[in-house]
């Protein structure tokens, strides 16, 4: 299809076109079907997701400012005669700890089904797009550990864990309307949750594009993208509950 | 998700008609799924206009579907023609419409480098219309709140007709934009990151491509803002949260959050309420950079007609690079300037005044390149170019009562009357719509193969612009003699009696401007099946899209890789056999 691009070795690639002077050598940028052009998807898919996560730090410091705004406003007390803030600090679960745990853990496994994947990437010779039948692969595939599967567990194990804590505090009798801490708690970890509910069925992709023999390539890239939200998801999670432990 | 992006360039065109014309994952199809969109929508907003402008002079009249107007249904039209208009027209055409379809081909792409999430964002963006317009149909009519949907008229379901579903499904309506907007937002980004053709540097991209660019940048970062404050919202409103309404309203002889009261699900209420004024600083931290979002691209559609029609480059082709990301950046740092009304401190204001007149600096820089373009040019005067100088026009004569409105003296007694209407509709709402006329009459050939009618495009023209500023210039008058904006019917107030003749002679021009615009709908829709065939390149341009078909082949560039060799704007260089230089032509045609 692209009658301009030749075998030639290619330079690693480098963000967009060339300079004015510099043209660069032919890269693949058109995703056309060129057997070892998953470089270049797997640049677009992080630069994709580097954004989609803009858009997500966005939303969130958005939601740290309304945090602190309504904490801060006072309303006026006759009794008092001065301005006082109606703001109860809530005792978060002791459930979130373990919770913690589980999304801390779920991270490393994720990794390390992304370095298996990529491993596997490197073994199966380039030119094909198609999951390889080499014995030695299979053999491969059938004892290590199946990190994906461990990571979609402990996924929804730390979404189960904050239905939990949302049932704890029902169970306490703190509410969303209960009070504005309150209602930030719930806020901050639905939105929060719903995000990572997003990765979970990226995972759950990925364990199915296995089933349905995808190629390995677009198995490892879901993989790959996905890790980076995970992570990002983790530290997302690490702000917010230190947000709403030290600024309670 | 990436085996479909992947099929999309690798297969042939698809042949069914859905994956064809409904949920085709080819950016030009799109592109004009969004401009259709907005085409339905900028008639819809415009018709409620047109019944504003007749209640406003004869409130008596008799009009189809209302009867007489009442005061809380002319509200409703306010809203929703704001709503419509800023959301569904100004975001969605000049920006996913003319984007989408010219982004990739300008920057030599065969497609957006997710389709399938660009197919996924129009049809969000469809499901956000049809709930937008839902609004109107469900009991109590659509909101009565206004665009920017001000808490506590907003937050309190009993505060008038339309606050209660209708409002719910606006603020559901404006949820899906913002989501369906993010889609997009990355989609260009990423787009303009990594699909670039050989030889396409930044600097080289025609600043079309930078504006689009730019505007993805606002999109991506203010639309999470306005989605964050739309969720507080509806919390508010559903489930007795207390961000934004505050304690002690009086609704109807009950207070709002009284102390020792019960919330709706029946628990003790132990907060005494928030600040309507958190929802106005999250609503302007989006609105502001939302202006941009709907000016900016007709800007780079100027700019690159100027240069185009005057056969000579752009005039500071990197300083309209740096203008264009200078008020991007400043775009951010302003929003308090809508805000000086709502007792903020004098400090604060002073800071979001100079920043907003610092605006001023980029802007100017653009202007005057615009004149520099033109300066001494070969000027063809095509509709195109026609309204590409139209937009210069209506962006000066909007944009100069901006430094007016930046200063809290003025802006305090001013902000609440007519004035604030005439500037922004100069500048956001007829400016970016002349960038959108420009850009339809410039690519109608290349998007359908067909030129439009150039003796209706003329006349179109000249009644369009003379129509808008005898619509909003007075509105500068009636404000500075006091007439404040908002009110369904003033007819009868004394001190605002001599300007019933002003109001009369604005609708007049209204239902005029509106009637040109049947003439456009005729010779868009007329020119489609019978205008004369178009060229490759009938304007004789120099960019990406003028090197194909028209209307381009499914992979836009027919399976080859077109390399970029030249900058976006070299017309009359000296030396080269043609008064341009496309610039995929071989790197030796120039002498410099």
């Amino acid at each position: 299809m692209a009658t301009t691009l030749s075998p030639v070795a290619v330079d690693e690639p480098k963000i967009g076109g060339g300079g004015p002077t510099i043209v660069p050598p032919p890269r693949d940028g058109w995703g056309d079907g060129r057997p070892d052009d998953h470089r270049d998807r797997l640049r677009r898919y992080r630069i994709g997701m580097f954004f989609a996560l803009a858009a997500v730090v966005m939303l969130f410091v958005s939601f740290t400012s309304a945090y602190i705004v309504r904490q801060g406003i006072g309303s006026w007390s006759d009794a008092s005669a001065r301005y006082v803030t109606d703001w109860k600090p809530i005792t978060l679960p002791p459930v979130l700890w373990v919770n913690t745990v589980i999304l801390l853990a779920s991270s490393f496994t994720l990794a390390m089904a992304r370095r298996g994947l990529a491993r596997k990437l490197q073994a199966s010779p380039r030119r094909t797009a198609k999951p390889m039948p080499a014995p030695a692969l299979i053999v491969d595939q059938q004892h290590s550990v199946p990190w994906l599967g461990i990571t979609f567990v402990l996924g929804a194990g730390f979404l189960v864990g904050q239905v939990l804590a949302w049932e704890q505090m029902r169970h306490l009798g703190i509410f969303v309307s209960t009070n504005p801490s309150s209602s930030f708690f719930y806020v901050l970890t639905g939105a929060h949750g719903l995000h990572l509910l997003g990765g979970v069925l990226a995972l759950a992709y990925a364990g199915l594009a296995s089933l349905l023999r995808k190629p390995l390539v677009t198995r490892f890239l879901v993989v790959d993208v996905t890790a980076l939200y995970w992570h990002f998801m983790d530290f997302l999670w690490i702000y917010i509950f230190a947000l709403l432990h030290f600024a309670r | 998700m990436s085996d479909q992006a992947h099929a999309v360039h690798a297969h042939a065109a698809p042949t069914g008609f859905i994956r064809k014309y409904v949920f085709s994952l080819d950016h030009k199809v799109i592109g004009i799924q969004y401009y259709f969109l907005a085409l339905v929508a900028v008639f819809v907003g415009m018709f409620l206009s047109l019944f504003m402008r007749i209640h406003l002079v004869w409130p008596e009249a008799n009009l189809p579907w209302f009867g007489h107007i009442k005061p809380e249904q002319y509200l409703t039209l306010l809203t929703m023609h704001g709503t419509i208009m800023v959301f569904f027209v100004l975001t969605t055409a000049p920006q996913s419409g003319f984007g989408n379809y010219f982004l990739p081909i300008q920057i030599g792409a065969p497609d957006m480098a997710f389709p399938t999430l660009n197919m996924l964002s129009f049809w969000t963006t469809f499901v956000s219309f049809v709930v937008m317009i839902a609004a109107f149909f469900v009991e109590g009519g659509a909101p009565i709140s206004g665009w920017t949907n001000y808490v506590t008229l907003s937050a309190i379901p009993s505060a008038g007709p339309g606050q209660g579903l209708g409002e719910d499904l606006w603020v559901i309506s404006i949820a899906i934009f913002c989501v369906a907007s993010l889609m997009g937002a990355l989609n260009f980004i990423t787009t303009t990151l990594d699909l670039r053709a050989r030889g396409m540097s930044l600097f080289r991209m025609p600043l079309t491509c930078w504006a689009w660019f730019v505007t993805a940048m606002l999109g991506l970062l203010a639309f999470g803002v306005l989605l964050a404050g739309g969720i507080l919202l509806l919390l508010d409103r559903n489930l007795g949260t207390s961000f934004f309404v505050p304690g002690g309203i009086n609704l109807s002889g009950n207070l709002s959050f009284p102390p020792g009261g019960l919330n709706p699900g029946g628990h003790p209420i132990t907060h005494n309420g928030g600040s309507p004024l958190l929802w106005q600083h999250l609503f302007w931290f989006f609105g502001h950079p939302e202006v941009y979002i709907a000016i900016l691209p007709g800007m780079g559609v100027a700019s690159q007609l100027l240069s185009t029609f005057s056969r000579k480059p752009i005039f500071g082709y990197k300083a309209m690079v740096y203008a264009i990301l200078a008020i991007g950046i400043l775009g951010f740092l302003v929003w308090g300037h809508h805000m000086f009304m709502s007792g903020m401190s004098p400090y604060s204001a002073f800071a979001f005044s100079v920043m907003t007149m610092a605006i001023g600096v980029p802007s100017a820089i653009k202007t005057f390149n615009w004149l520099g373009t033109l300066w001494g040019g070969r000027i063809r005067f095509a509709t195109p170019m026609l309204f590409a100088i139209g937009f210069v026009s209506l962006f000066v004569s909007g944009g100069l009562s901006g430094p007016f409105l930046a200063q809290p003296v003025l802006d305090i007694p001013l902000h609440d009357t007519y004035f604030v209407v005439g500037h922004f509709h100069l500048i956001m709402g007829v400016a970016a719509i002349f960038g959108i006329f420009a850009g339809t009459y410039y690519w109608f050939p290349k998007m359908f193969g067909r030129m439009m009618n150039e003796t209706l495009g003329r006349i179109h023209f000249f009644v369009t612009l003379a129509g808008a500023y005898a619509i909003f210039m007075p509105m500068h008058y009636l404000g500075m003699a006091g007439h404040p904006r908002r009110y369904s019917q003033l007819t009868e107030v004394n001190y605002l009696h001599r300007l019933i003749g002003l109001q009369e002679f604005m609708s007049i021009a209204a239902f005029i401007t509106i009637a040109v615009q049947f003439v456009f709908l005729f010779n868009f829709f007329w020119s489609m099946k019978k205008g004369k065939k178009a060229e490759k390149n009938p304007w004789e341009a120099t960019t990406l899209e003028w090197t194909v078909p028209s209307p381009p082949p499914h992979d836009n560039f027919g399976g080859v890789t077109p390399v970029v060799n030249h900058g976006p704007y070299e017309y009359s260089v000296p030396g080269a056999a043609k008064d341009y230089v496309m610039q995929t032509d071989p790197a030796t045609v120039t002498a410099h």
